[in-house]
C-alpha cells in the first residue's frame, strides 16, 4: 500500500504548478480572492489559455481533443487548479453535453459541436429540471412534436445557470405519452437564438440572478438537432449524471478556503484582546472540518486508485458529492461566524466589478453570509443529497 | 404551574396577529422594504396607536408593565411576520437604556416620544474589533469643559439611518475592554461630525456604520453617571436577546409550518413528499428544536421577569441565546433543504425567514460567545 506519487508523477506536478502560477492571469486571481465574480470574457479567456496549453479538456479521449492522462495525472491537474483558484471550465459543454454527444451523437454532430466546445466558443446550458420535475426528472412535461423535418418544442425549463450567457442549451424533451415515462423522453440541442426561446431571470436569496426559467413557445427545431435514438434521451442522460458527480468532492477548494479560515481567524478580534485563532469554540471547528477535509482526501483518492486500475465509477461517487458539499456548507458557516456583525450588510453588488458604492467591513467579510446563502444549492443540485443517498441504499447497501 | 397567557398577553398577541393579517402580507413587506425609509411610518403610527409601542417599559415610566414575557408573546408574532419596523432598536434598545440610565428628566422628555411613535433613535454600541463583548469600546469620551469629544467608528447601527437621536457608547476613562470607564451618551444624528454610511442588511432592515469624528456634545447629554453604564447595558441586551430570541421562536415556527404545508402539496414521483420516511423524520426533528428553542425562551423571559439576581438572570439569557443557535440552524438549514431550490428564491418567503434568523443567530453573541458567558457566570 502507498499513497506516494511516482517520480513522473511528481514531475508533472511541478509542471503543472508552475503554469498554474504562470498562466493563471492574476487579475483574475485577485478577483476570485475577493469573491468577485468573473465576467463570461475572463472565464472563456482562462478556457482558451488551456487550450493553447492543450489542456482544456482532460476528461476527453485524445480523439477529440483530450490530454491521454491517467486518472492520478487528472487528478494532480485538477488538485492544482483548484489549489490557485482558478476555476473549472464551466461544466454544461465541457463535462456535460460534450460526453453524450461523444458517446451517442453522429459524426456530423461530433464535428459541428465537439470542436466549439472544446476552444470555448460556444457557451452551453442545461434544460434538464422543469417546475414540477425535480428529484422526478423523469416525469418531465416540456413536450417536441415531430412536424415534418422539425421538431416542435413547448413548455418550460428551470434552474437553469446562466442560460442568459449561453449560445446553446440541451433538453430532455418528452416525445412520447403513452409509454412508460422514462421511455418517452428525447434527447434535444436548441439553439437560444430560435424565436420562441425566451428567459426569465430567476433571483436566489443571495440578491444574484444566477438562474433562469426558461421558455419555449412553439420553437422549431431542426430534426437533426436530435441526439441518438428518440426515445432513448433518458438512458443518455444517466452517463451525464454520473458526469456530473465527477470532481465534486472540491477537495482542493476546501484547501484553500481552510487555509482563508485560518488567516482570516487570526486577523479577526475575539472581542476580549486575542484573535479567533485562539478562540477555543472555533479553532475546534475548524480542526473539525480540516479533519474531515482529510477523509474526504483519502476517500477520493480511493476511488481514485480504483479508477487508475479501471474499475468504472461508482456509487461512491455519491459519497463524495454528500460529504464535499456538506463539508463546503459548514466552512461556510464558519466563515459567516468568524464575519460575524460584518457579514450582515446586504450589497450583492459589493463584489461586482465596477461597484460604485462605499464597501462596508474589512476584506471579503461582507461576502460570507451571501455566500453561506447562496450554498444552500450545493445540496440541492447535481443530485440532492437525498437521492444520494437513496443511491448508496440502492446500489451499494442493497436496501 | 401555569404556563397559560393571561388575557392581557392573550388580546397583545391577537393585537398582533390582527394587524399582520390584515395589513403586513409578503408582498407588502417586500414593498415596504423597498421604499427609501425601509419601512412603514404609517405602521410606526398604528403600532403607538395600539400601545406596542409602551409594551417595553413599566408602569412607572408610563408603560404597558415593562414585562419580558409580555415581549415574547409579541415578538414571536413578529418573527413569523419578518415585520422589519424598528421596534428592536427604538422601542427595545434605545428604549430600555434610557429607562435603565437616565435621569427622570431625561426620561420624562424621550419616552413619552418614544411610546407616542414620534422618535425614532438607534444604539451604536458594536465597533469593528468589539465582536459580542459589550465591555469592548474604544470610542472616547473626552470631558472638556461644558463638553464631551467623542470620537470612533460604530458599526451595525441598527434604525442608523432613520433614527433622530443616536445613543453612542463611549469610553470615559480605562483600558479598552475595562468594565469601568463606559458613557452612554445622546446625541442628535446631524450634529457636526457624525457621518453615516447606510446599508440594508441581509434580513431586510436599514443600518448604519457610523463615525464621530470631534463630535462634541453637552456633558448634560450623558445618561447615567461618567463611567457607570455597563451593567445596564448589559441589562438591556439580555432582555433585546430574549425578544429577539422570541423572535426567532416564531420565525423557525412558521418554517416548520411552511415547510410541512409544502411536504403535502410537493408530489414526485407521484407521491406528495412528505410522504417519505427520510423526510418525515428530519420534520420531526424540525418540530422537537422549535419546542425546545419555545422552552428555553420561555425560561429565559420568566427569569428575567423573576427576582433572581442578575447573575441568574444573564445567564438564563445566554442559556436561552446558545440553545436557539442551534435550532435556528437546524431549523432554517432543513426548511431549505427540503423546499429545494424553490427554497432559495428571493421570491418566497421561506429564503427571507431564514436570512433573518441567520442574522438572529449572530445578534448579540452567537451560540459559542453565549455557552461561554454561561460558563462564567
Amino acid at each position: 500500500m502507498n499513497a506516494e506519487f511516482t517520480a513522473e508523477e511528481i514531475v508533472f506536478q511541478k509542471d503543472v504548478r508552475e503554469f498554474m502560477q504562470n498562466e493563471f492571469p492574476a487579475a483574475m486571481k485577485q478577483k476570485i480572492d475577493a469573491n468577485i465574480r468573473l465576467s463570461k470574457a475572463e472565464t472563456v479567456r482562462w478556457q482558451k489559455i488551456l487550450y493553447q496549453k492543450g489542456w482544456a479538456a482532460p476528461n476527453w479521449p485524445v480523439e477529440h481533443g483530450g490530454t491521454g492522462w491517467t486518472a492520478t495525472e487528472k487528478y494532480i491537474f485538477a488538485t492544482e487548479m483548484g489549489l490557485v483558484g482558478a476555476p473549472e471550465p464551466v461544466p454544461f459543454g465541457m463535462k456535460m453535453v460534450a460526453p453524450v454527444i461523444m458517446a451517442y451523437g453522429s459524426a456530423e454532430q461530433k464535428q459541428r459541436f465537439l470542436p466549439d466546445i472544446l476552444e470555448s466558443n460556444v457557451w452551453w446550458c442545461q434544460g434538464y429540471s422543469e417546475p414540477n420535475s425535480g428529484s422526478d426528472l423523469a416525469s418531465l412535461k416540456t413536450t417536441a412534436i415531430r412536424d415534418g423535418d422539425h421538431y416542435v418544442v413547448n413548455g418550460s425549463k428551470t434552474w437553469n445557470t446562466y442560460g442568459q450567457f449561453a449560445d446553446w442549451i440541451f433538453c430532455l424533451v418528452r416525445t412520447d405519452n403513452t409509454v412508460k415515462k422514462q421511455e418517452g423522453i428525447s434527447f434535444l440541442l436548441i439553439d437560444m437564438k430560435t424565436p420562441g426561446v425566451s428567459l426569465k431571470p430567476i433571483v436566489l436569496l443571495d440578491g444574484h440572478p444566477e438562474v433562469n426559467e426558461v421558455f419555449f413557445d412553439d420553437v422549431r427545431v431542426p430534426v437533426n438537432n436530435l441526439i441518438g435514438a428518440e426515445n432513448k434521451g433518458w438512458t443518455y442522460a444517466k452517463v451525464l449524471l454520473t458526469h456530473e458527480r465527477t470532481n465534486i468532492a472540491g477537495v482542493p477548494r476546501g484547501k484553500r478556503r481552510l487555509l482563508a479560515l485560518q488567516r482570516i481567524a487570526a486577523n479577526t478580534d475575539d472581542g476580549f484582546g486575542g484573535s479567533m485563532a485562539n478562540h477555543s469554540g472555533f479553532k475546534h471547528k475548524l480542526a473539525r472540518a480540516e479533519i474531515e477535509l482529510m477523509a474526504l482526501e483519502y476517500a477520493e483518492l480511493r476511488t481514485l486508485a480504483a479508477l487508475s486500475v479501471g474499475k468504472a465509477p461508482g456509487p461512491e461517487s455519491s459519497i463524495l458529492k454528500i460529504v464535499g458539499t456538506e463539508l463546503a456548507q459548514s466552512m461556510d458557516e464558519l466563515f459567516v461566524e468568524l464575519a460575524a456583525y460584518h457579514s450582515l450588510p446586504f450589497l450583492p453588488d459589493q463584489f461586482e466589478e465596477g461597484f460604485q458604492g462605499v464597501h462596508i467591513g474589512p476584506g471579503n467579510s461582507a461576502a460570507a453570509a451571501l455566500t453561506y446563502f447562496n450554498n444552500r444549492k450545493l445540496t440541492i443540485f447535481g443530485g440532492s443529497n437525498e437521492v444520494q443517498r437513496n443511491i448508496i441504499c440502492k446500489a451499494v447497501l442493497g436496501l | 404551574m401555569d404556563f397559560s397567557y393571561s388575557e392581557e398577553q392573550q388580546m397583545l398577541q391577537e393585537s398582533v396577529q390582527k394587524f399582520v393579517h390584515k395589513n403586513y402580507d409578503f408582498d407588502t413587506r417586500k414593498k415596504i422594504m423597498a421604499s427609501a425609509a425601509g419601512y412603514s411610518a404609517a405602521n410606526w403610527q398604528l403600532f403607538a396607536e395600539l400601545g406596542w409601542l409602551t409594551v417595553p417599559f413599566n408602569e412607572a415610566d408610563g408603560g404597558f408593565g415593562g414585562r419580558a414575557v409580555d415581549l415574547m408573546v409579541m415578538m414571536e408574532e413578529f418573527g413569523k411576520a419578518m415585520l422589519v419596523e424598528p421596534f428592536l432598536p427604538t422601542a427595545i434598545l434605545c428604549g430600555c437604556l434610557i429607562s435603565e440610565l437616565g435621569s427622570s428628566a431625561q426620561k420624562s422628555a424621550l419616552l413619552p416620544q418614544i411610546m407616542g411613535g414620534e422618535l425614532q433613535l438607534a444604539l451604536a454600541y458594536a465597533e469593528a474589533g468589539s465582536r459580542f463583548n459589550l465591555a469592548n469600546v474604544t470610542t472616547t469620551a473626552v470631558r472638556k469643559g461644558d463638553e464631551v469629544i467623542l470620537d470612533g467608528t460604530k458599526i451595525l447601527v441598527l434604525n442608523g439611518p432613520a433614527a433622530q437621536h443616536l445613543l453612542v457608547t463611549a469610553r470615559e476613562s480605562g483600558a479598552a475592554t475595562a468594565a469601568q470607564g463606559i458613557s452612554v451618551f445622546l446625541v442628535d444624528s446631524k450634529t457636526a461630525g457624525v457621518s453615516m454610511t447606510r446599508y440594508p442588511t441581509v434580513d431586510g432592515r436599514q443600518a448604519a456604520q457610523i463615525q464621530f469624528k470631534t463630535v462634541r456634545v453637552p456633558v448634560a447629554s450623558r445618561l447615567g453617571a461618567a463611567g457607570a453604564a455597563l451593567d445596564g447595558l448589559n441589562v438591556v441586551i439580555d432582555r433585546a436577546t430574549v425578544a429577539v430570541s422570541a423572535e426567532a421562536v416564531g420565525a423557525l415556527e412558521a418554517l416548520l409550518r411552511k415547510t410541512v404545508e409544502y411536504s403535502k402539496t410537493r408530489k414526485q414521483f407521484d407521491v406528495p413528499i412528505g410522504s417519505f420516511q427520510a423526510l418525515q423524520h428530519r420534520m420531526a426533528d424540525m418540530f422537537i428544536e422549535c419546542q425546545l428553542a419555545r422552552s428555553i425562551v420561555l425560561r429565559a423571559a420568566m427569569i428575567l421577569d423573576s427576582k433572581d439576581s442578575a447573575q441568574e438572570k444573564s445567564k438564563a439569557v445566554s442559556a436561552a441565546k446558545c440553545r436557539i443557535g442551534k435550532a435556528i440552524k437546524k431549523v432554517s438549514q432543513e426548511a431549505i433543504q427540503i423546499h429545494g431550490g424553490i427554497g432559495m428564491t428571493d421570491e418566497l418567503d421561506v429564503a427571507h425567514l431564514f436570512k433573518r434568523v441567520t442574522a438572529i443567530d449572530l445578534l448579540f453573541g452567537n451560540g459559542d460567545f453565549h455557552a461561554a458567558r454561561f460558563a462564567s457566570l
